[in-house]
């Protein structure tokens, strides 16, 4: 392991990565690359008027990598972040404002937590006032968001404080959420107050907020501006096109955020490993993870704006959920050896308890007697009318397992996770079934695989942005072809005729469509 | 690289040749009919080709073919110069015609002789025939027609009168698409406010009104079913419909068959059971195709000849989709009447009641005849004198198309797998409908609208399938 700040990609003869080259140690030779520059690449700090090139806290931009990148003839773009003034944690005077206490689930990030962890931290919420609002602007002369300094693009979705005001005229006040950095730290967040204004207007915009009167100001909000692939560069493994044996992982690719970072940090890792072992990419598609739709969005069809993951991008959110999230992956993690012999144990476990205790529930008839119906009657559900199963009550929206235990005296102890997922499985199974036959439509043209080396200009019935988007794109299935921007249904269709086609040959014997196709 | 793709040898699809960059040659009108026939060129090489078969009547070559001009001259053999038939040529440049390459069309005499040895020039030149829907699946992947036009082709030419003629013709210039388009508009629309207050719940986005998303949704779902219905019509005019003529003997069931065909088909005689098998024929009435079928006698009999009659004749009307019972006015009501009634009357698609025999003193009105026609229409006609066949044909026409309450007059052209994806999409919409009306979360209403989305998607070709192509083109004969 060696720290090193990494000043450009070797590339070998054959166009491949071949490593790194560093400041401090030179050349260090590497089968795969992966890059992962954080807002770091041709970062640029603004704070009011004064910017410089910088990294996010005040450590070194990667100047150099950046240029390298292009000269590969990797495309870059321009996006901007940023962040809110960090504060004093003791110079908070959080009795003007609202506790917000953690949510207490009896879950954990991963299903080997199980329980309620006990040691939760408060964080606070207060809100920006009529006086915050016209401090801002007063100061937009000042901001560099609205002198037009920053030219990057910024994310929609959590805009800076002044971007906000501007934005919306009407609203009185904004939320500015207050919370703890560190558990033991003594530095506040304010969530919500994002700004690159000049540090004077932000110590005032600051003292305006309730409870932030006294507040004292330990680092101030700025905006970076930095650089990042134009995404469609990628391959849905996260290696770029052009240098094979490259990755990327992170803001780089174009998205903002922790958990999309770690995401595709994680995806970059596998198919690095896999690429070097000579053996087929991981992909994970739309309907197994909202992995599979971030990656699929960023190389499909682009991001003209740092993305984020949305709830509403994915399709099948229906089975995205968390409560299944290792009956969709675990198993595929295992067989990428990511996973340990005793937690695919304990998954084998949970998935089996979880099927045994469906099959129970759509097996088990509820009894007609008079204890059925009162506790029919308390739930304030319908008497029955037929031979009935608990999973079919269970369907009612307004039963819940809970509810059920009176009437159902064979139900085994298991834990609540267990029972979340076969609640949710039984109570919306109808819905659940529908999308799985959604998914499994969409799969079918997924599973169309595009020959890699394929000339879009030699196949007849593409309209010529067609041909232009996906010679750019180069999509791997029939299935993401669709899914790109200027492709119609027509195109599909010649796509679609020219795959067969290709078979046809194959099958036939008849290779000049393969070498016509350049394979 | 892709030089072997402008051979033109390389995208056969099982067989099924398809490709944009060779040119392709038929005859495109149905051989052996009609006084014209077409042989239609297609392809970069089209007017290379024409030209070099085309001279004008004084037997010149030079511009004989002009662009946009109809030209009359002859098509000559290609290697003796010898002259194969007189025609008239047109010329289509790329991108304005049917499947925006160039065309060029000769129509030449009808018949078999001079249009085969037309072709045959034609594919001598260097065309390459054209496989069955060869045209309108270029014409579909150059953009030129959508899916939903490229299946109106297939109807034109299966059309049986001019009212299915007109109807595809409509659907050709986009009349379904732009049905469905409207409504697949406000799907969208639903969707993208549903999913607005998805990633943002507790945000300042306005949650769905319920109440608005039921109504919205059935709203939909009553005009796609209200093509549907349309679409069950304008198959009525694409196909017909097959309706018997039943009765007890010597009603006069064969000559009101004659009446409404307009010629002597079958026997008349005054000798009671007479029609031993069924005669049919076809005529239209009111733009919808029908096929006549009359049929012996319905009575009880020791005859075993007269017996299978019969027998056939009741098979004719379980396999017909509308009865005519004739009954005579001018005789008493019987027990066969009245058995003949009930059995029709039990028929899938009920029938109508001809009252015959008006030219003759009526011993019975339309009145009596009512409480045991079950429902069904009686009509007053004279089979001898030809009166009150038009409200006859009217009365099976509106029976046919099911002219429903409420739901939009007209006719609207669709093939079988477009009539299945209307009805999957307004019960998708039906779903969403019950769903956010029973308690659903939107979110998960969102999945039936997503499902309606598919279904209006496959209509109009919007979203790729990869068997809908060959589901469609396998349709179509050679020429189109």
């Amino acid at each position: 392991m060696e720290t090193a700040h990494v000043v450009g990609i070797e590339v070998d003869p054959d166009g491949a990565a071949g490593g790194v080259v560093t400041r401090e140690h030179g050349s260090l030779r590497a089968a795969a690359v992966i890059i992962a520059t954080g807002t770091y690449l041709g970062g640029k700090v603004y704070v009011g008027d004064q910017s410089w090139c910088s990294g996010p806290q005040g450590q070194r931009a990667a100047v150099e990598l950046g240029r390298g990148l292009a000269l590969l003839g990797l495309r870059l773009t321009r996006f901007k972040t940023g962040t809110s003034p960090r504060v004093r944690r003791d110079s908070v005077d959080v009795s003007k404002t609202e506790e917000q206490r953690g949510e207490v689930l009896p879950f954990g990030f991963s299903f080997e937590t199980r329980g309620t962890r006990p040691d939760q931290e408060l964080c606070w919420l207060t809100y920006t006032t009529a006086r915050t609002h016209e401090i801002i602007r007063a100061n937009l002369g000042r901001a560099p968001l609205f002198t037009g300094a920053i030219t990057g693009r910024g994310p929609r979705y959590c805009p800076s404080v002044e971007t906000k005001v501007v934005q919306f005229p009407a609203r009185e006040r904004h939320q500015v959420f207050l919370e703890p950095e560190t558990k033991d730290g003594d530095i506040m967040y304010l969530g919500g107050l994002s700004t690159s204004l000049p540090a004077d207007v932000q110590e005032e915009m600051v003292h305006s907020v309730p409870g932030l009167e006294e507040a004292e100001i330990v680092r101030p909000g700025y905006a970076i501006e930095y650089d990042c692939l134009v995404p469609t560069e990628l391959t849905p493994s996260l290696e770029t096109k052009k240098v094979p044996g490259l990755f990327t992982a992170g803001q780089i690719n174009g998205t903002s955020g922790y958990e999309e970072a770690a995401s595709q940090g994680l995806i970059a890792g596998i198919n690095a490993v896999l690429k070097i072992r000579g053996m087929e990419p991981f992909v994970l598609e739309r309907s197994d993870a909202y992995i599979g739709v971030l990656i699929d969005d960023l190389v499909t069809k682009g991001t003209s704006e740092p993305y984020r993951v949305m709830t509403s991008r994915a399709e099948y959110r229906l089975s995205l959920r968390q409560d299944n999230a290792d009956l969709r992956l675990t198993e595929k993690g295992y067989r990428l050896g990511l996973v340990r012999p005793e937690r695919y144990e304990m998954f084998l476990t949970r998935r089996r308890q979880i099927e045994q205790e469906m099959r129970r529930l759509v097996s088990m008839v509820v009894p007609g007697d008079a204890a059925t119906a009162r506790t029919l009657a308390t739930i304030g559900t319908t008497p029955l009318q037929s031979e009935t199963t608990l999973g079919d009550l269970l369907a009612r929206p307004e039963v819940t397992y809970e509810s059920l235990a009176p009437i159902d005296r064979e139900r085994p102890r298991l834990p609540v996770d267990v029972v979340q997922v076969v609640e949710i499985e039984l109570k919306y199974a109808g819905y659940i079934r529908k999308q799985r036959d959604q998914i499994e439509r969409a799969r079918r043209l997924e599973a169309r695989i595009i020959p890699p080396c394929v000339d879009y200009w030699s196949i007849a019935g593409l309209s010529r942005e067609a041909r232009e988007r996906l010679s750019d794109i180069r999509p791997r299935s029939i299935g993401q072809a669709a899914r790109v921007s200027g492709v119609s249904p027509a195109d599909i269709m010649a796509l679609l005729a020219y795959i067969e086609a290709r078979r046809y040959h194959d099958k036939t014997g008849e290779r000049d469509a393969g070498q016509a196709a350049g394979c | 690289m892709g030089a072997s793709a402008r051979k033109g040898s390389i995208l056969h699809m099982e067989g099924r040749g398809f490709a944009g960059n060779d040119t392709i040659a038929a005859i495109s009108t149905p051989l052996g009919e009609g006084g014209i026939g077409i042989v239609r060129i297609s392809g970069p090489e089209a007017f290379q080709i024409g030209s070099r078969l085309f001279r004008d009547p004084s037997g010149r070559r030079r511009r004989a073919l002009k662009a946009w001009r109809l030209r009359y001259g002859v098509v000559v053999d290609p290697e003796t110069g010898e002259e194969i038939d007189e025609a008239l040529a047109s010329a289509m440049p790329a991108p304005h015609s049917f499947t925006r390459e160039d065309v060029v069309e000769f129509s030449c005499h009808g018949g078999i002789g001079p249009l085969t040895r037309v072709l045959d020039a034609v594919l001598r030149c260097g065309a390459r025939l054209a496989e069955p829907g060869e045209f309108t699946r270029r014409a579909f992947l150059s953009g030129r027609i959508d899916l939903a036009q490229a299946e109106a082709v297939i109807e034109i030419v299966r059309a049986k009168t001019d009212s299915a003629r007109r109807l595809a013709l409509a659907n050709l210039r986009g009349g379904l698409s732009a049905t469905v388009g409207a409504i697949r508009d406000d799907v969208v629309g639903l969707l993208a406010e549903i999913e607005a207050a998805v990633d943002f719940p507790e945000d300042d986005v306005a949650a769905p009104d319920r109440a608005e998303i039921v109504r919205r949704a059935r709203d939909m779902e009553t005009r796609l079913r209200d093509v549907a219905v349309r679409a069950r019509r304008g198959q009525v005019y694409r196909d017909g419909v097959t309706v018997a003529i039943v009765g007890r003997p010597n009603v006069g069931k064969s000559s009101l068959l004659n009446a409404l065909v307009g010629r002597a088909m079958a026997i008349v005689t005054d000798v009671p059971g007479t029609t031993r098998d069924a005669v049919e024929d076809w005529t239209s009435m009111e733009g919808v195709p029908v096929r006549l079928v009359d049929t012996a006698g319905l009575r009880e009999t020791e005859d075993p000849v007269e017996r299978l009659g019969v027998e056939r004749a009741e098979e004719r009307l379980d396999e017909a989709d509308l009865a005519i019972v004739v009954i005579d006015g001018s005789a008493p009501l019987s027990n066969e009447d009245v058995a003949v009634l009930g059995r029709a009357s039990r028929g899938a698609g009920g029938g109508v009641v001809a009252l015959n025999k008006s030219d003759l003193p009526q011993v019975m009105t339309e009145r009596d005849v009512a409480p045991h026609a079950r429902g069904m229409p009686v009509v007053p006609v004279s089979a001898r004198e030809g009166t009150g066949i038009d409200a006859l044909e009217k009365t099976i026409a509106a029976l046919a198309l099911g002219r429903v309450a409420g739901v939009s007059e007209g006719g609207v052209m669709a093939s079988t797998r477009q009539r299945e994806a209307l009805e999957r999409a307004a019960r998708a919409l039906g779903d969403v409908a019950c769903g956010v009306d029973e308690g659903t979360p939107c979110d998960l209403a969102a999945i039936d609208v997503r499902e309606a989305l598919f279904w209006l998607d496959q209509i109009t070709g919007r979203s790729a399938s990869d068997d809908v192509l060959d589901r469609i083109f396998s349709e179509f004969c050679i020429g189109k």
